[in-house]
């Protein structure tokens, strides 16, 4: 038996009424082992900070969300994936909300230190050189940077739901 | 087989609704190889949920004023097996279409009784239910008097990736329903109406409050665009 599916809505501009504290920003613990932070910023077409986004990140160990602030950043602590024998470089998988999205983007966050690992990935090996660096983190002082562009010249290589 | 994705979900682009011009990408979308994503950890102990979350009328001292309601329903994927254990949380508008968030500018008044959010996670069967009232309609300035229509905003969240879903459950007889952009992004006919919950004399508590129901049916566990085109 087959059930078709419920469609999706936007999240609107009021989320964190009701999305505000069941599941946080930390996957892992600040400063515990293997930790680490990946911040980034949520922009427009227009280049302007999108300060009403939740960006979820999905990995086994766990589910980090957190919504954009004024300036559209966000904060996720976590730790990198394990490989688990998968094909895939370890990643993160995202899903992006927003006013003004009907349905959530999904993208992926690849780790800058695992050259090797994703120049293997069948994933990042179907892209582009441009489109696969708006998916792979860069060092940041504090840890990982990974700004997520929903449109324009670096728009984020996004991917069906 | 499974219904496509594609003509389920509506599409980010949608000219009438003014918010998505600036923010809906403009690249095709890219379709990953194998399953969506992983599945991640357990989300969280039951003990976290309190045992009044799902009830939104028994937060605050008094009570909302509005039209006390109960929504209720199951969340099965699509082959119809029940999600248990997954994590459903709401949030709306009081009775007079007021949110209780800062940004919201509506010149209609706050109640000091309602906050608008609340929380559950399935049982075995994937049921869950809500107390509530019935949130109000407000303007809001997508197209000139532009209405949106009563409400209640759903997030299903459940171990696997494939499965998660935030959406919108409306009620049934609303006139808004057809001037607004935002339920009528949903391009096939038949998928729009199943984000109208149904009047249920069964949840129609006597002498106290009316009541709906609204199934909710997400993605199996491991699907993947790619099946849907596949099959068709």
């Amino acid at each position: 038996m087959t059930l078709p599916l419920t469609p999706s809505q936007t999240v609107g501009p009021f989320f964190r009424i009701g999305l505000a504290t069941t599941i946080g920003a930390h996957v892992a613990g600040e400063g515990s082992p293997g930790a680490v932070r990946i911040s980034g910023q949520v922009l427009d077409g227009a280049g302007e900070p999108v300060p009403d986004a939740l960006v979820e990140t999905w990995q086994a160990e766990g589910a980090g969300r957190c919504g954009t602030d004024d300036q559209g950043h966000f904060a996720i602590v976590t730790t990198k994936p394990a490989r688990n024998g998968a094909p895939d470089a370890p990643h993160l998988d995202v899903s992006v909300f927003a006013r003004g999205l009907l349905t959530r983007l999904v993208t992926r966050i690849y780790f800058p230190d695992e050259d090797e690992a994703n120049d293997a990935d069948p994933v990042l090996q179907s892209l582009s050189s441009a489109e696969r660096s708006t998916l792979v983190a860069v060092r940041d002082e504090g840890g990982l940077r990974f700004d997520i562009h929903l449109q324009g010249a670096r728009e984020t290589v996004f991917f069906d739901r | 087989m499974p219904a496509s994705t594609r003509s389920v979900h509506p599409p980010n682009d949608v000219p009438a609704y003014a918010s998505s011009r600036l923010r809906a990408p403009k690249q095709p979308l890219r379709v990953l190889p194998g399953r969506l994503g992983e599945l991640t950890a357990p989300l969280l102990a039951g003990e976290t949920i309190g045992v009044l979350d799902h009830d939104l009328t028994r937060q605050h001292d008094g009570e909302p004023l509005g039209e006390r309601i109960t929504i209720s329903g199951r969340v099965l994927d699509e082959n119809a097996n029940p999600l248990a254990g997954a994590l459903i949380e709401v949030w709306q508008a009081n009775a007079a279409g007021r949110y209780a968030h800062l940004s919201d500018r509506h010149r209609a008044p706050l109640d000091p009784n309602f906050s608008g959010a609340g929380r559950c996670l399935t049982d075995a069967a994937g049921g869950y239910r809500f107390v509530t009232i019935r949130p109000g309609a407000y303007p809001w300035r997508n197209h000139p008097n532009a209405w949106r229509p009563a409400h209640v905003h759903f997030s299903v969240f459940s171990p696997a990736f494939a499965q998660r879903l935030i959406t919108q459950m409306y009620f049934p007889g609303d006139p808004l329903l057809v001037q607004d952009p935002v339920f009528n992004s949903v391009p096939d006919h038949a998928a729009r109406r199943r984000l109208v919950a149904s009047w249920s004399l069964e949840l129609t508590e006597p002498e106290w409050s009316l009541g709906y129901a609204w199934d909710i049916v997400v993605a199996g566990r491991e699907a993947t665009p790619l099946d849907d085109d596949a099959s068709e």
